[in-house]
């Protein structure tokens, strides 16, 4: 009975949020576009570029939920993947200044120029066009997946071992990042965007269209996550989290299935990424840095584990929390704030905000229908019956 | 430049050295001297270079120097000297009194190029008989650079009173570096001088022997060819001793911050991504240890870290104990949740050192015998990377020995071998706990006093080290502390080598590449436990 109950309350759940995704993806823009600016229901441009960020850092925690969560794999180098989505999307907004940088090179951006590069890297051919790019946000990000994933799930790295080790893959990557011999713009990484699809990427018409998109993304791969979850794949997944070992007696490859669900994974990471960077104007190596993929995690930690909802959901409270007092006078105590979250959440709230909302809920429930029972039994006259448990 | 007109100057100056002494003082040959160079006529400053070098005046060396930076002041009118220091305060340069200022009409002695070559000699030559050691020591060794054929007279002079044997040494070779690029020196003398030069065997020997020109004599050429030969393979050997040198240091150092986390994670199997905060407190420990000495006890100083590392052990350890007590011992077998739950602890401690002691670096002094460098060969050895490879390696064996000879340590191994069997035996499973990691804990502090001499005090200290630490621990293989003292040596050797031939970012970046790789092939380490505890 219980299981039944539990996908019906998620089945809730999902609706809800499917909802007031899809709400904020619509409303959001219009207001911003159609009402006069200064009207008290005119959400300003700086606010729509604000939520288009949070929207994508709840695509991130919905990957990270779906491996996390559901396959027990704790990658604390997902930012990695959300930065590499990130590049390949800022390498075609490099590509589109042509010459209306400093500069003014049809096909060198500024910072080669500055570096005195005579042509263009071979990585960075065909990025002019939107649908390699477009292509490589996704094939960068899940190829560096599937061949991490390969070698570790393969030589049966778990647990611990493979967070520290996806930890030094994000640590390798910042430290090369880095460099400006990379060929990627080292320390400043890419700015000064101008257009994206023809688009100027300052006006407002792109950014609430970009925050649409946004929207979209999130409801897609929110809607592949519950597909995956909820099929029989997703039976295997979950068993695999709880007892990998027996599972792999019972004849399932798990490395296959991890293997598929990491690199599904870093795919959304990318996607997620790709779209953050027009919104934010800008992409560096300080999104490689380790700390970033924790606090991702931390994200799904806090909205609910292995419930997909709370993901997205713990993305955004944790997100405004962190704008609402980085910016007043709280500045010095937010670091206080976030590592007592860590705490606090692992130590008294390990189901996330979400997951023990969904068990004081079943819970109540199971009281309120139980209380039915024992009146309805009462009338009947006949005395509790033990088979209720 | 003509080698005789040197040689003629230098007789010259010669001469003008023995008049010097042949003449009584009461002349004043050194005052009227000091007055040529007010005629403003380059032949009488050339003259007065000489006698001033070679008067043996204690303001000899104060007025050519002057004459060599443009400081030497003279009035045309008045015929007076003065000498203008560095700090904008002047003396008369013939009596040594200060003077209020130096007068309006006065300008500066001017130079051509053959007086300044003969002022340099005359600073060569009068550096080289400073009671000074250092500055002798100094002397010789640019006249050994610039090999400056001027000064072989003066070398030579030297060479003959000179008492100390580092200083005499080197003056030996700056007259075979003259020799060998005198022309008019025999054959003999020559290559006498290369077997000097050769004997030095350094990078500056084989710059000087490649710089000889081709009109040598054929068994010079032939001679020099030989040395470069072999200086340039003892270099080579040097160099990858140099290499080794540092990565023991290194290795040192991550062995240092790695192995309170081989007793947190490798033996207990807690992930505490909070150790680098503890080896940040340790540091700021030692901190606030030399700033009470400074202020009440400013003898003691060099003592302070002797007294910091007690300290650093008990302050560390006693948050250790609170950590485990207060949030690890509800996480234990949840080892993602300790994660991020010391992680967040990290933000925590981290950000109250930065409230408490500000975000800036803070100055941790080296006590006395901590600083300074010595040279073994061609290498030099700074002392504080020296006795924290020792304090590292003593550290190291105290924490093996306590951990097989103490009942501690005995209840410690029992704990982690069987936790079951242990509590049923007696042992308070959860006091051996806290205690584990409260040592752990103030290793880690330690390796802070230690990292607070050679790293920057700032409270983001702990994070450069943490990743490193990890990567040690992993690769030398969990719950065994040879194999973290295996895997810090070869990881800090492996990344200093690497370093000349891909550069200090890419050699580390290579490290990591292959630690990744490497867990692949051994995904238990090094050295992995075997038995039922590897399938835990």
């Amino acid at each position: 009975m219980t299981p039944h109950m539990l996908t019906r309350s998620l089945d809730r759940g999902a609706t809800i949020f499917l909802a007031v995704v899809a709400a904020c993806g619509i409303l959001i823009p219009l207001s911003n576009l159609l009402l006069p600016a200064g009207s008290f229901l005119q959400v300003p441009t700086y606010l729509v570029a604000l939520w288009g960020k949070y929207v994508c850092y709840a695509l991130l925690a919905l990957s990270i939920d779906l491996i996390w969560g559901y396959c027990g794999i704790l990658s604390l180098g997902h930012g990695a993947f959300f930065a590499l989505g990130g590049y390949a999307m800022g390498m075609y907004l490099m590509r589109q200044i042509g010459t209306r940088g400093v500069y003014g090179n049809p096909v060198l951006p500024d910072f080669m120029v500055f570096l005195n590069y005579s042509k263009l890297p071979w990585y960075w051919y065909g990025f002019d066009m939107f649908w390699f790019a477009a292509l490589m946000v996704l094939v960068v990000p899940g190829l560096l997946a599937f061949c991490f994933g390969w070698l570790a799930f393969r030589s049966r790295v778990t647990g611990v071992y493979l967070s520290i080790i996806t930890q030094a893959m994000t640590y390798a990557l910042l430290l090369a990042f880095f460099r400006n011999d990379f060929g990627f713009g080292g320390n400043n990484g890419l700015t000064d965007f101008k257009d994206i699809l023809g688009f100027n990427v300052q006006a407002e018409g792109t950014r609430a269209a970009l925050f649409t998109l946004s929207c979209l993304a999130l409801i897609v791969g929110f809607l592949i996550c519950r597909a995956i979850v909820s099929s029989k794949l997703g039976k295997v997944l979950i068993a695999v989290r709880d007892a990998e070992s027996r599972t792999r007696f019972l004849g399932y490859r798990v490395e296959s299935y991890k293997l598929f669900v990491f690199t599904v994974s870093a795919c959304m990471a990318g996607v997620a990424g790709a779209l953050y960077v027009p919104q934010v104007g800008i992409i560096n190596p300080s999104e490689f840095a380790p700390g970033n993929s924790i606090e991702a995690v931390i994200w799904v930690a806090v909205g609910g584990r292995g419930t997909l909802v709370g993901a997205a959901l713990g993305a955004v409270v944790v997100n405004y929390a962190k704008t609402f007092f980085t910016s007043g006078m709280l500045a010095p105590y937010w670091l206080f704030m976030l590592g007592a979250m860590f705490i606090l959440v692992t130590l008294l709230l390990p189901k996330g905000i979400v997951g023990t909302f969904n068990a004081w809920w079943d819970s109540s429930k199971e009281k309120r229908n139980a209380a039915t029972r024992a009146s309805a039994a009462a009338e009947d006259g006949v005395t509790e019956p033990k088979m209720a448990e | 430049m003509p080698a005789n007109l040197s040689a003629r100057l230098c007789s010259f100056a010669l001469s003008l050295f023995l008049i010097a002494f042949a003449l009584p003082a009461f002349a004043g040959p050194f005052e009227d001297a000091v007055a040529k160079f007010a005629n403003d006529d380059y032949s009488d400053t050339e003259e007065a270079i000489g006698v001033v070098a070679s008067s043996g005046n204690t303001l000899a060396f104060p007025i050519i120097s002057a004459l060599q930076d443009g400081r030497l002041m003279a009035d045309l009118d008045s015929k007076k000297v003065y000498v203008t220091g560095a700090d904008g305060k002047s003396i008369d340069a013939a009596t040594g009194q200060p003077v209020a200022r130096v007068p309006d009409s006065a300008s500066a002695v001017r130079l051509n190029n053959r007086l300044r070559r003969s002022v340099d000699a005359a600073v060569g030559s009068l550096t080289l008989m400073s009671p000074d050691l250092g500055m002798r020591l100094q002397a010789a060794q640019s006249v050994f650079k610039s090999h400056e054929e001027a000064a072989l007279e003066a070398v030579e002079g030297a060479l003959a009173k000179e008492t100390n044997r580092a200083v005499k040494a080197t003056l030996g070779d700056a007259r075979a570096a003259i020799l060998l690029y005198k022309s008019d020196a025999t054959e003999v003398q020559k290559l006498e001088a290369v077997a000097t030069i050769k004997a030095r065997g350094d990078q500056e020997a084989l710059a000087l022997l490649t710089g000889i020109g081709s009109d040598q004599p054929a068994s010079v050429t032939k001679a020099a060819a030989s040395a470069i030969g072999s200086i340039q393979s003892s270099l080579a050997v040097w160099s990858m001793v140099q290499n080794a040198w540092y990565g023991l240091s290194l290795g040192s150092v991550l062995l240092l911050a790695a192995i309170g986390l081989a007793i947190t994670f490798g033996v207990m199997g807690v992930i505490n991504m909070a150790h680098g905060e503890m080896v940040m407190i340790g540091a700021y420990t030692t901190f606030v240890v030399q700033e009470v000495i400074r202020t009440r006890y400013p003898v003691l100083f060099d003592y302070s870290l002797l007294i910091a590392v007690p300290l650093a052990f008990l302050v560390a350890g006693a948050l250790g104990v609170v950590i485990e007590r207060s949030i690890i011992r509800f996480l234990y077998g949840r080892p993602l949740e300790t994660l991020l739950a010391t992680w967040g602890l990290s933000l925590v401690l981290q950000q109250a050192v930065r409230t408490m002691f500000g975000p800036t670096n803070r100055e941790v002094g080296n006590p006395s015998w901590m600083s300074g460098a010595f040279e073994l060969g061609q290498i030099t050895i700074t002392y504080n990377r020296l006795w924290i490879l020792c304090f590292t390696l003593a550290v190291f064996a105290i924490l093996l020995a306590m951990l097989r000879y103490t009942a501690l340590g005995l209840e410690m191994r029992a704990v982690t071998q069987n936790r079951r069997m242990a509590a049923s035996m007696g042992i308070a499973t959860s006091r051996v706990d806290a205690l584990t990691f409260g040592l752990g804990s103030g290793i880690a502090g330690i390796a802070g006093v230690a990292l607070s001499q050679i790293d920057n005090v700032s409270p983001n200290l702990g994070q450069s080290y943490i990743i490193d630490s990890f990567m040690v621990v992993v690769f030398g293989g969990v719950g065994n502390l040879w194999g973290t003292l295996v895997g810090a040596f070869t990881l800090g050797i492996a990344n200093k080598f690497l370093e000349p031939v891909a550069g200090a970012v890419l050699g580390k970046i290579a490290i990591l590449v292959l630690i990744i790789l490497f867990i692949q092939k051994r995904p238990r380490g090094l050295f992995a436990l075997k038995g039922r505890a590897v399938e835990a």
